[in-house]
């Protein structure tokens, strides 16, 4: 799978490249600035790109202004964003365009190598990685009044689990449930919420994440 | 514009205000004995408590008489510009009041209250017997004119009209060239010397940059009982299990797997305390976004629904738009804890060379600045740059702050993205 990494950090884009090519990525550019980036997501077409938000020459949010202006031009194009701190501004901006394929992670993240494979895996496969830091503000936010109150805690978790971009399959693994009982949760969880039921598991939590969006 | 709403309420206005300064003149002249008297027991010493008495008296009258000026007059300024009174020490306290000249000025006032009086009373006097006299020849009053004359048939007293026409007229037209003699000379009385003016601004300034040093000085304490107490002893404490693991691992491979766990959690919380306290000195996305940003950002996280508008060609320099953003973090959480509020406004904008920011919510009001309230701590951040906050918060609600900060707003350097958002 072919990978393009933007990380100004020497340090951190090395790590980042030996961790991705231990794991079977190609990575075809590690680069540390916000305009190469650009260039590179455009005439590459990587099958996912992992960005840092804060890139030169402003060290300001280039990186994620060069992913959202590559996902643009190649609609769908999959970015997973990393960043010092999470602001549901920025998760709101990346999933606005609707068409799946992007993830938004906290860099401590990479701590736990499987999972930040598994993500990486999953945003190059179209499907979303949301930080449980960005879910659970926004379960927070909508949870004094609305149909949210009406889920039972299991409901909530899974609900949690699934934005994040979670399958069933991972779901059932990390809540030491069935996969039947996974799919029974989430299909109370759609009724209560009155969201349209659907089988694609990325328009599924695009869906959920539009919902607690507000959108 | 300003004095639009003026000239077009026109004589009734003015005639509202002539009875307000009849009536603050009226104090005036009550105060002027109590001064005389605290003057005199003031060669005895026992009237220094009575001169810190008199003497704040004096200072809340005069200002009262430069507001309604003020009001007046939009286009001549009338600043107070006295010297702080030293919150302590009846000596200090009342060689302050005496050594300041502005005292003096407005002794001056004081006794040109007669003349002041007499001023007023050339529209007045005329208006009110004039009025009189209306009354009485609408039978509204006693059967008896000044108490001397009781007209027999009607025709008699409704020829009184005839006078109390002729007096409100004269009243009326007596009436714009008397306030104005009354303004120009109280004006002169009550506007500050350049000098006094300029002492009272190089106060403000000592106060407010201590203000701003004891704040600075507070954060940085803060800061490093943060980072001793959190980060650095978390890395401390990483090192060791790092050491630990490394000093085991041949011998006890299990042991030193769980170390470097233990590790990695530890890693984890260190990083989060470090990104509470970089939020804490300066968020990230206010670095990233400016406050156009932030502000959105913040909404977004926000318990209660928040509506935001910005209306900013440009932006303002860094230490402002950190100043502006914490105060309307602050007031929100304030919102949140206190105002039982369902909805919060807030709105930026920028004129007159000052960023003004309000903050509105629909809550229970009440809201009151005390000593030590996260309200004075936004006042004592403003002061820093000029900046002012004023809070309208009756009981019942609608609570609305309104800060502004004299500033200059850059040329856009970039066109926020998160409009489409």
């Amino acid at each position: 799978m072919r990978v393009v990494i933007a990380e100004d950090l020497a340090l951190l884009r090395e790590g980042l490249t030996q961790l991705l090519q231990a794991h079977d990525f190609t990575v075809v550019a590690a680069l540390d600035n916000g305009p190469d980036l650009h260039t590179a997501l455009t005439e590459h077409k990587p099958d996912v790109a992992v960005v840092d938000v804060r890139l030169p020459p402003t060290f300001t949010d280039e990186g994620l202004q060069a992913a959202i202006a590559a996902r643009t031009q190649i609609p769908g194009l999959p970015i997973l964003v990393l960043s010092q701190h999470v602001e549901q501004l920025y998760a709101r901006e990346l999933l606005s365009d609707d068409t799946g394929g992007v993830g938004y992670l906290l860099k401590d993240r990479v701590f736990d190598i499987g999972q930040f494979i598994e993500a990486v895996r999953r945003v190059a496969a179209g499907g979303t990685a949301m930080d449980p830091a960005v879910i659970s503000q926004l379960l927070a936010r909508q949870d004094q009044s609305g149909p949210l109150a009406q889920l039972t805690p299991r409901e909530r978790e899974v609900l949690a689990e699934m934005a994040e971009g979670r399958s069933n399959s991972a779901i059932a693994g990390r809540l030491y449930i069935t996969e039947k009982a996974v799919s029974k949760h989430i299909n109370n969880i759609f009724t209560k919420l009155d969201l349209p039921p659907s089988s694609d598991d990325s328009r599924r939590v695009l869906a959920v994440l539009a919902y607690l969006n507000g959108q | 514009m300003a004095t639009a709403p003026h000239r077009r309420a026109g004589r009734l206005t003015t005639l509202a205000y002539l009875f307000l300064l009849l009536s603050q003149n009226i104090a005036a002249l009550l105060l002027l004995p109590l001064i005389i008297i605290s003057a005199i027991l003031t060669l005895a010493w026992i009237g220094l408590p009575f001169v810190i008495l008199t003497g704040t008296l004096l200072r809340t009258l005069a200002d009262s008489q430069r507001r309604t000026l003020a009001r007046l007059l939009p286009k001549a300024p009338h600043p107070s510009a006295y010297r702080p009174i030293p919150p302590a020490g009846i000596t200090r306290r009342s060689a302050t009041i005496i050594t300041d000249p502005t005292t003096w000025k407005d002794i001056l006032w004081l006794i040109s209250g007669a003349a002041n009086i007499a001023l007023l009373a050339i529209p007045a006097t005329p208006l009110l017997h004039g009025t009189y006299q209306l009354l009485f020849s609408l039978g509204l009053t006693s059967p008896t004119l000044y108490g001397t004359y009781t007209p027999t048939t009607t025709l008699h007293q409704l020829l009184i009209l005839a006078p109390s026409a002729i007096l409100l007229t004269l009243g009326c037209l007596l009436l714009p060239p008397a306030t104005n003699l009354y303004l120009r000379f109280n004006h002169l009385l009550l506007s500050p010397s350049e000098k006094a003016r300029l002492t009272a601004r190089v106060a403000h300034l000592a106060t407010s940059r201590a203000n701003t040093i004891d704040t600075q000085t507070d954060e940085i304490r803060r800061i490093e009982r943060d980072l001793h107490d959190g980060a650095q002893a978390r890395l401390v404490a990483l090192g060791m299990n790092l050491g630990m693991a490394e000093h085991i691992v041949e011998q006890d491979p299990r042991a030193a797997r769980a170390m470097l766990t233990q590790a990695r959690e530890t890693t984890r919380h260190a990083l989060t305390e470090l990104r509470d306290l970089v939020r804490g000195i300066q968020p990230p996305v206010l670095v990233e976004r400016g406050l156009h940003g932030a502000v959105h950002a913040l909404a977004l996280t926000h318990n209660l629904p928040i509506t935001v508008t910005i209306d900013l060609h440009g932006r303002p320099a860094d230490p402002v738009e950190s100043a502006a953003y914490f105060a309307i973090a602050e007031l929100l959480t304030n919102t949140a804890k206190h105002a039982h509020a369902t909805h919060a406004w807030v709105h930026i904008n920028h004129g007159r060379n000052r960023l003004v920011t309000t903050v509105t919510d629909n809550g229970t009001g009440g809201a009151d600045p005390t000593p030590g309230s996260g309200l004075t701590g936004i006042h004592r951040r403003l002061d820093a740059f000029d900046g002012t906050m004023n809070i309208t918060s009756p009981p019942g609600g609608p609570t609305i702050v309104t800060l502004e900060i004299p500033c200059a707003l850059s040329s856009p350097k970039t066109l926020p993205s998160s409009e489409k958002a």
